[in-house]
């Protein structure tokens, strides 16, 4: 048996992961060619490497599949109910900063809070017929939000990419979606609400308690917790 | 395990029979449902919480999240005037949180369609507190309509009282917007920035600025909207006294014969509340003459304002276990054994013109189970 850790198996984030665990004293590499995703960790006995993307390690998280995982946060509130009854948060790794938030056209002048998406959306839906329509992929932690704050007569469509361009081609009113510097938005003629910043995400390490934990993987855990410089939290 | 259990079925089976034997017509109603109408009718958070599934011949569906919608349609295509149904079966709700709330559940129901509302307020309240008299649960009764004359009576513009009544059901933006019109809470720096420009420039130019116009929302919906912006800022706040009294409404909670006696204490500076409470009043001799004690049954002015969107007058629902403190009811704190209220507006809608005042309420057999300590 071995301590299974979830890395995102490609590109930026899965570099930096690598980054932030070599500086620590563990060193994870691509093991065969360039595109397969196999990996192998040195510099610390019993940790296997499970390359996955980065939007199925929740899930994995969640059905204890793998004992660790590096996701965004945004990723893994979105996607498990109740997350910090499934996973625990070890250590923000500081990469992958993205805001969620919710712009709406830049053209409309009127609207800059939510008090005033609130306001519109009660005048849209009396006009159109129908709620105004806010295309995200994040249901949760934006309904969540919205609820919170008290906005009613919207309704969420989904969105799994290119969300910005939803309001051009008529398919929603409005967007909530990650931005970390907001080019596409401005792209797009949108603007950001100024009171919307529904989570600020960045990756980070997280712990499945679901997941198997006999007396050798605890040790393992230990050791990496130890070499890594964090507190695992009482499993 | 199962989700709806032996002991459930069997509770229900009871209720059924008891609602039968007053006279009610046993209805159905189909599990599928076309799901525009339907969701329209509750907010998002219902929304998110119904089992929506696509059909090739009938579009989408849901799986029915309650049973009043179907039973007002199908009571405004071809019911008798009055009228009293009863039904029973399982409806479907997505739940959110790891926990013990049920995604499926059966629910045993009575809803009255009868002019006489006191009355029919009444005798809905009555049996249903026959029925649950066993388990020695906690009453909890409100008014959502005494809020609505008391927003529809204050000293201020249409549109500042359409928002407030849009957000009674929502307390935290209620309040939010009540301190704003009151003048208790700043304008954004967003918004006073805004109607400076406003002021010098027209709309149309500041929009242009700003940038293309994409989407469906018409330039001449963000135009209107900031004439309304511009009027409203125009708006003397609603007078201290007045919002005073407001909040001193929302935070009304007593027995009912004690509340009755605050709001005619207050009605004299309230005249708008007037007709309300005297509803209320009538209510409460149709509770006595049916049994119910008034003047410990308790009443808070805010109940039912966390729940449906749709009741518009008197509520009630039934508890196990302690009063919880502050009001409202926590959308995780335990579900209610029973609840229901008056939904006049609902039929107002789907009736497309023609109304009936209808009032009627469920109770979730497995929680009786589960408090006669039957497997549920």
């Amino acid at each position: 048996m071995s301590l299974k850790i979830g890395v995102p198996s490609k590109g930026r984030l899965m570099e930096k992961t690598f980054d932030w665990f070599g500086a620590r004293g563990v060193a994870m590499r691509q093991t065969g060619a360039e595109r397969e995703y196999s990996g192998a960790v040195d510099g610390i006995a019993g940790v296997e490497l499970v390359m996955l993307s980065a939007g199925e390690i929740p899930r994995e998280l969640a059905a204890g599949r793998i004992h660790l995982g590096v996701t965004g946060s945004d990723l893994v509130r979105d996607k498990l109910a109740d997350w910090n009854t499934q996973v625990a948060e070890l250590a923000p790794l500081g990469f992958g900063h993205a805001d969620l938030i919710i712009a709406v056209p830049a053209a409309w002048i009127d609207v800059d809070t939510l008090d005033d998406l609130d306001a519109a959306a009660s005048a849209f839906r009396a006009a159109h017929g129908f709620r105004l329509r806010i295309a995200t992929k994040y249901h949760r932690l934006v309904r969540d939000f919205l609820t919170r704050n008290g906005i009613a007569d919207y309704q969420l469509v989904d969105s799994q990419g290119a969300t910005e361009g939803t309001v051009k081609n008529l398919t929603a009113e409005a967007i909530a979606d990650i931005t970390s510097t907001g080019e596409t938005l401005r792209a797009n003629h949108l603007k950001i609400l100024s009171d919307s910043t529904v989570h600020r995400s960045q990756a980070t390490l997280f712990l499945a308690r679901a997941a198997d934990w006999p007396p050798a993987e605890r040790a393992v855990l230990a050791a990496l917790a130890t070499q890594l410089g964090l507190t695992p939290p009482a499993l | 395990m199962l989700t709806i259990t032996p002991a459930a079925r069997a509770e229900a089976e009871a209720l059924f029979a008891a609602l039968r034997d007053t006279g009610a017509l046993p209805v159905e109603a189909d599990i599928l449902q076309p799901a525009e109408t339907l969701l329209d009718l509750y907010g998002e958070d219902i929304r998110a919480r119904a089992y929506v599934t696509q059909d090739p011949l009938r579009g989408e569906m849901v799986l029915r999240p309650d049973f009043t919608v179907p039973v007002v349609q199908a009571h405004m295509a071809n019911g008798a005037d009055p009228a009293r149904y009863t039904y029973m079966g399982p409806v479907f709700r997505k739940q959110d949180h790891l926990g013990p709330r049920a995604s499926e559940y059966l629910q045993v129901g009575y809803e009255v369609f009868d002019r006489n509302a006191p009355e029919a307020d009444a005798e809905v309240f009555a049996l249903f507190a026959r029925l649950l008299a066993p388990l020695n649960l906690r009453a909890l009764t409100g008014d959502i309509g005494i809020l609505l004359a008391a927003i529809e009576g204050l000293s201020t513009t249409p549109r500042r009282k359409a928002a407030l009544r849009r957000h009674v059901w929502r307390p935290h933006r209620f309040r939010a917007l009540l301190d704003r019109f009151a003048g208790r809470a700043p304008l954004p720096e967003a918004r006073l920035r805004l109607l400076d420009h406003l002021r010098s420039d027209s709309a149309e130019a500041l929009m242009q600025a700003a940038g293309p116009q994409i989407g469906l929302r018409s330039a001449a919906e963000i135009i209107s909207r900031t004439q309304a912006l511009l009027e409203d800022a125009a708006t003397a706040p609603i007078a201290a006294p007045e919002a005073a009294l407001l909040y001193d409404l929302l935070g009304l909670a007593a027995p009912a014969d004690a509340a009755l006696a605050h709001l005619r204490g207050i009605q004299p500076l309230m005249p708008a509340i007037a007709p309300a409470v005297d509803r209320f009043e009538a209510r409460l001799a149709a509770l006595r003459a049916h049994g119910i004690d008034t003047a410990t049954l308790p009443f808070e002015a805010s109940h039912g304002r966390t729940t449906l969107e749709y009741y518009d007058g008197f509520v009630f629902s039934f508890h196990q276990g302690e009063p919880l403190t502050g009001g409202a009811l926590a959308a995780d704190d335990l579900p209610a054994v029973a609840s229901g209220g008056r939904y006049d507006a609902l039929t107002a809608i789907l009736g497309a013109g023609r109304s009936i005042p209808a009032v009627g309420g469920i109770i979730r057999p497995a929680l009786v189970a589960q408090m006669k300590g039957l497997p549920a």
